[in-house]
């Protein structure tokens, strides 16, 4: 008897319609409104990558050790060093990072000893041209520079 | 002269996919039709090949790591376990207790997600539009869980060999806790839209049917297999990275058809959830484990499998006593289980395959490699 008043009046049906009737309520908006409203990525989130400069004299941390190249599976990141005649150094002269085959893995970041390489909450990345996904020094320094829009 | 059918016409063959939204992902079906019934099938794979296991040949173990989320990219986490116990087999390590523990909850966690995004699809090829952004919603909720551990929400890369990398963020039992909370009467919801709806009844009640015996002879594991009435959960089987810890059920299916498969993986949900509770409730301190700097193990091979959501994940590596595997296999359980697709798509209805391959909860990614 029960079943057959469940199939006459469509009882099922009307408990699933009542589900969808109680998610109608604009508490539970969850979409977020991309362009004007900017999502807070997590803290550790894996970004566009970073070389960090010292803020105290404005130099480079990185000792050009070259770890994070040997880290890197896809091999996309060339560090040029030369050695300072005067302090016995190697210095950091040129940085490469090709970011078109990069997939975010963290381990540069991990493999790096000054906390110099590090990838940012910086997550626009597109580009118009595939010479702009390589990165050259200045531009790991600077950071992207995505357009910011209002609603 | 083609053998005649259903009303004296030739048979029918018709490609569906490797653009066809049921297939999940660039699946290529053959169908042999006559009229609406299928005849035979045949699977063509490869779309999605990447070789895989060939760059594991390649790169060092640590290197290679990020690799293996790139195969199951539902389940993510589990394959990164799979990959991290098999080195630390290898290597003859174990994690420390902290990060055992960790390893479990969020495995579990990715588990759910997997399943939600099983349960959002599936319903979506059978016609039920709702379920799938209710099931996103949701899952957003793990992917932030897992955002916030390790920076990255769909290949996470979360476990190194020898531990973990990260140690867990301020906040994350609570977050966890919460989402436990969040969830349960959520799964009711779902099923409120679904279990009794009667078209989802009509559609998946006898569809597909799969026995225990030809689940074992085609090598079907998972959710599949426990819908077929045999209890087998390598978690329970052969315990890794402590779920003998754990108490929870391995829920079975009777008919092994879809409707059971759908059930089966719904009370999975609430099992993985039970086990983050407790997981979640006696997370031990101490250290997280440290990867090796050179992981240069020693000759041999071995295998290693876990319970991914989607069936048994194994890996067998061979090691030449180098820096890089000598050769690394990988069993991934939705390749396995798409074997099966003919036997129960024989004989049915072209709707129906829609049903049976979402059932199946194939990844394209791990299929091909």
């Amino acid at each position: 008897m029960g079943k057959f008043f469940r199939t006459i009046f469509l009882v099922d049906l009307f408990q699933g319609l009542w589900v969808t009737f109680r998610n109608q309520n604009p508490k539970y908006i969850y979409t977020e409104q991309y362009p004007a409203e900017r999502p807070q990525v997590a803290e550790r989130y894996r970004g566009a990558p970073r070389l960090n400069i010292n803020p105290d004299n404005g130099e480079t941390l990185c000792i050009a050790c070259n770890l994070c190249a040997l880290a890197c599976p896809e091999l996309l990141i060339v560090v040029g060093a030369e050695r300072n005649e005067q302090t016995r150094r190697k210095e950091l002269t040129t940085f490469t990072y090709d970011l078109s085959r990069c997939m975010f893995c963290g381990l540069c970041e991990d493999a790096c000893p000054v906390d110099a390489l590090e990838l940012t909450q910086d997550f626009e990345l597109a580009s118009y041209t595939r010479q702009g996904w390589i990165w050259d020094r200045q531009m790991l320094e600077e950071g992207p520079t995505p357009t910011q829009y209002k609603c | 002269m083609p053998e005649t059918t259903f009303l004296d016409s030739t048979e029918l063959v018709l490609n569906m996919g490797p653009q066809h939204p049921s297939t999940h992902g660039v699946l290529r079906v053959i169908l042999k039709l006559d009229g609406e019934k299928v005849n035979g099938t045949e699977c063509v794979i490869g779309y999605l090949h990447r070789g895989v296991e060939k760059i594991g040949e390649n790169r060092t173990y640590q290197q290679f790591a990020p690799y293996v989320d790139r195969m199951d990219y539902v389940a993510a986490v589990s394959n990164g376990l799979g990959y991290c116990l098999a080195i630390e087999k290898l290597l003859n390590i174990e994690a420390p207790p902290r990060a055992q523990v960790t390893r479990v909850i969020l495995t579990e966690l990715n588990r759910i997600a997997s399943h939600l995004l099983w349960l959002g699809t599936h319903a979506l090829d059978i016609g039920a539009i709702t379920p799938v952004f209710y099931c996103f919603r949701e899952r957003e909720e793990v992917l932030k869980i897992f955002e916030n551990y390790c920076g990255a929400r769909l290949t996470t890369h979360a476990f190194r060999i020898g531990g973990l990398q990260y140690e867990l963020y301020d906040g994350f039992e609570e977050q966890v806790k919460a989402f436990c909370e969040m969830f349960l009467p959520k799964v009711d919801e779902y099923e409120e839209l679904l279990t009794h709806n009667r078209i989802w009844v009509a559609r998946l009640k006898g569809v597909g049917i799969l026995s225990g015996d030809e689940c074992k002879e085609f090598g079907v594991t998972g959710p599949v297999l426990r819908a077929a009435g045999v209890k087998w959960d390598l978690r329970k089987a052969q315990p890794y990275s402590g779920y003998e810890q754990y108490d929870f059920e391995i829920p079975t299916g009777e008919n092994g058809d879809t409707y059971d498969r759908y059930l089966v993986r719904m009370e999975e949900m609430r099992q993985s959830v039970r086990i983050i509770r407790q997981a979640v409730a006696k997370i031990p301190t101490g250290p997280i484990g440290k990867t090796p700097k050179v992981i240069k193990p020693a000759t041999g091979e071995v295998y290693v499998s876990i319970e991914a959501p989607k069936g048994e994940l194994g890996y067998f590596v061979v090691s030449d006593n180098s820096t890089q595997p000598y050769r690394l296999r990988v069993r991934p359980p939705s390749f396995v289980n798409l074997q099966a697709l003919d036997r129960m798509v024989r004989g049915g209805l072209v709707a129906d395959v829609v049903a049976i391959i979402g059932t199946l909860d194939i990844v394209l990614g791990e299929v091909d490699r």
